[in-house]
């Protein structure tokens, strides 16, 4: 359920789920964000769900925040709008040039690498959503024990396919991008194509993604 | 006997690309749940100009440029060309050299060069022609966003020695002229963010009552600003939430950064207010150096505000014939 509504800035209307990340709460937000995407209302030129936020962009040539409320407010919110449950395995190498901060984690997390990789690797991840930069994905939980802060310096120029984590959640990047995740390895599967438009993203929210270990051989020939 | 008949082709040689040049149009819908932003041009009145007054759809591509614009040959039929923004350029043709004026249309023929010298105190300027530019579109946008590296020219920016194919010439020329100065906006209005109260009161204050200076770090994505930090009470950091353009948010060094056309999806820093729609033409235009301050407005005010900044941008397109 939507807590809030309130308006950011005068073209968005921002929709406030609750503080908690959790998947009860994303789901909701997905429910939302699939119900407003199916209606498919000319007004409305965007939309973002995140974790428990649900923000709608409109035309303000076309309407204002008072019709747009109105229109949430009264949305039914059809129950069939089942999350996806397509599972996606990720191969990941975790190779020394690859792992750039596996020291810094072990230092964090006070655990030798082959922990840090055994608990990474067992563990299904949750889609939270996708974003920042194309195709991102915002994959969660770790345990606790493998919650580490962001670098205090972020890295101007994180290579793409790295995997990263902070805190309880995973990401990949998607692209060469300036980050502060610490990163743990890399994959060499195309995660966002931008030919493919009607499904440019290899995951989406909702969705479930596993990790796969594999050697620098099969991470260097790997062939999609 | 010669029976063959070569096509002619038309198009630009780009000698000097300059520095950040790129194809622009209305940009791109619906993509922010895949992390694509909106971007298209980034001052969206000159950009509506420019076509108008080359007799084009308001929605067709144009070369968007920055600071220092493109040096482009001609070659081909004549087209029709205009410039929008506040922007030095000359033409040459043969020995003659012209002095361009923003908006106004310039026949070109053969030859002939467009120098794009410099945006005066401004950033952005647009280049239109009575033609299409052969260039590819994706989810129905020409717009380049290099950070992604989509839209036209593989999303990459324009480079020296590339050349642009020109195809459908449009035969129904004439020259069009429109009686337009861009105005400096004094104050930047804005609404108060879903995070203002993170923000001390001495921080609240500041950023009504100081003035920030824009940082050179300013480009498509994002404008940063300079000045007394502003001071966070509550928590440098959100759970990573959605963003729009003109979004001011501040990191723990308190220096605002306001999104721009290309920004991130998606960001983990509090938002102490909104750059409100109709300033945000003018905002973009401001360029590193500038000292800005900020005016808070009501939502209400706001929707008033862009009706009015609109129906002007409407009235100008209007007055060309």
């Amino acid at each position: 359920m939507i807590k809030n509504i309130s308006n950011l800035g005068d073209a968005a209307l921002y929709c406030d789920f609750g503080s908690e990340v959790n998947k009860e709460i994303n789901s909701e937000v997905i429910k939302y964000f699939k119900t407003l995407k199916n209606e498919n209302i000319d007004k409305i030129n965007n939309l973002t769900p995140s974790y428990n936020k649900l923000i709608i962009s409109y035309d303000l040539k076309k309407t204002n925040y008072k019709e747009i409320k109105k229109i949430v407010e009264n949305l039914s919110i059809s129950e069939k709008e089942n999350l996806s449950t397509k599972t996606i395995k990720i191969p990941t190498c975790c190779e020394n040039s690859y792992s750039l901060d596996i020291e810094r984690l072990e230092k964090k997390l006070k655990l030798d690498r082959e922990k840090i990789f055994d608990a990474f690797f067992e563990k299904e991840y949750f889609c939270y959503m996708t974003g920042f930069i194309a195709g991102m994905p915002f994959l969660g939980d770790l345990d606790k024990n493998m919650h580490a802060k962001r670098l205090e310096t972020p890295r101007v120029k994180v290579p793409k396919g790295s995997v990263g984590l902070t805190e309880q959640f995973a990401n990949i990047y998607t692209f060469e991008s300036p980050g502060g995740w610490n990163i743990i390895g890399n994959t060499p599967i195309k995660i966002f194509n931008s030919n493919k438009e009607k499904e440019p993203n290899l995951i989406n929210p909702g969705d479930t993604v596993i990790f796969n270990r594999i050697n620098i051989d099969e991470y260097k020939n790997y062939n999609e | 006997m010669n029976i063959k008949t070569t096509m002619s082709k038309n198009y630009f040689k780009i000698i000097r690309a300059g520095i950040n040049t790129t194809f622009q149009d209305k940009g791109r819908d619906n993509l922010y749940p895949i992390g694509i932003p909106f971007s298209g041009a980034m001052d969206n009145r000159n950009y509506l100009i420019s076509n108008k007054l080359v007799g084009n759809s308001s929605s067709a591509p144009v070369i968007e440029f920055a600071y220092q614009g493109p040096l482009l040959r001609y070659f081909g039929d004549k087209i029709n060309i205009a410039v929008t923004g506040d922007v030095n350029f000359k033409l040459k043709k043969g020995n003659e050299e012209i002095i361009g004026n923003c908006y106004e249309s310039y026949f070109i023929e053969e030859g002939d060069e467009i120098d794009i010298l410099s945006t005066n105190k401004s950033v952005y300027g647009y280049l239109s022609i009575n033609a299409k530019f052969n260039i590819n579109f994706q989810w129905g946008s020409c717009s380049i966003n290099t950070k992604a590296k989509i839209g036209s020219n593989y999303g990459e920016k324009l480079k020296n020695d590339q050349e642009i194919e020109i195809l459908n010439i449009n035969i129904n020329q004439s020259k069009k002229k429109l009686n337009y100065l861009n105005s400096k906006i004094e104050k930047i209005r804005v609404i108060k963010g879903t995070n203002f109260d993170y923000f001390s009161d001495k921080g609240k204050r500041q950023l009504f009552e100081n003035e920030f200076i824009i940082s050179k770090l300013s480009d498509r994505m994002g404008m940063r600003l300079e000045g007394e930090k502003i001071e966070n009470i509550v928590n440098t950091n959100i759970k990573s939430e959605g963003l729009i353009k003109g979004v001011i948010q501040v990191p723990a060094d308190g220096n605002p950064i306001i999104m721009l056309s290309d920004h991130g999806t998606i960001g983990g820093y509090p938002k102490i207010g909104v750059v409100i729609s109709a300033d945000y033409d003018k905002l973009v235009q401001l360029s590193p150096g500038t000292k800005i301050k900020f005016q808070e407005v009501e939502l209400s005010d706001a929707e008033t505000l862009f009706k009015l900044y609109d129906m002007e941008t409407q009235n100008l397109i209007s007055q060309i014939l």
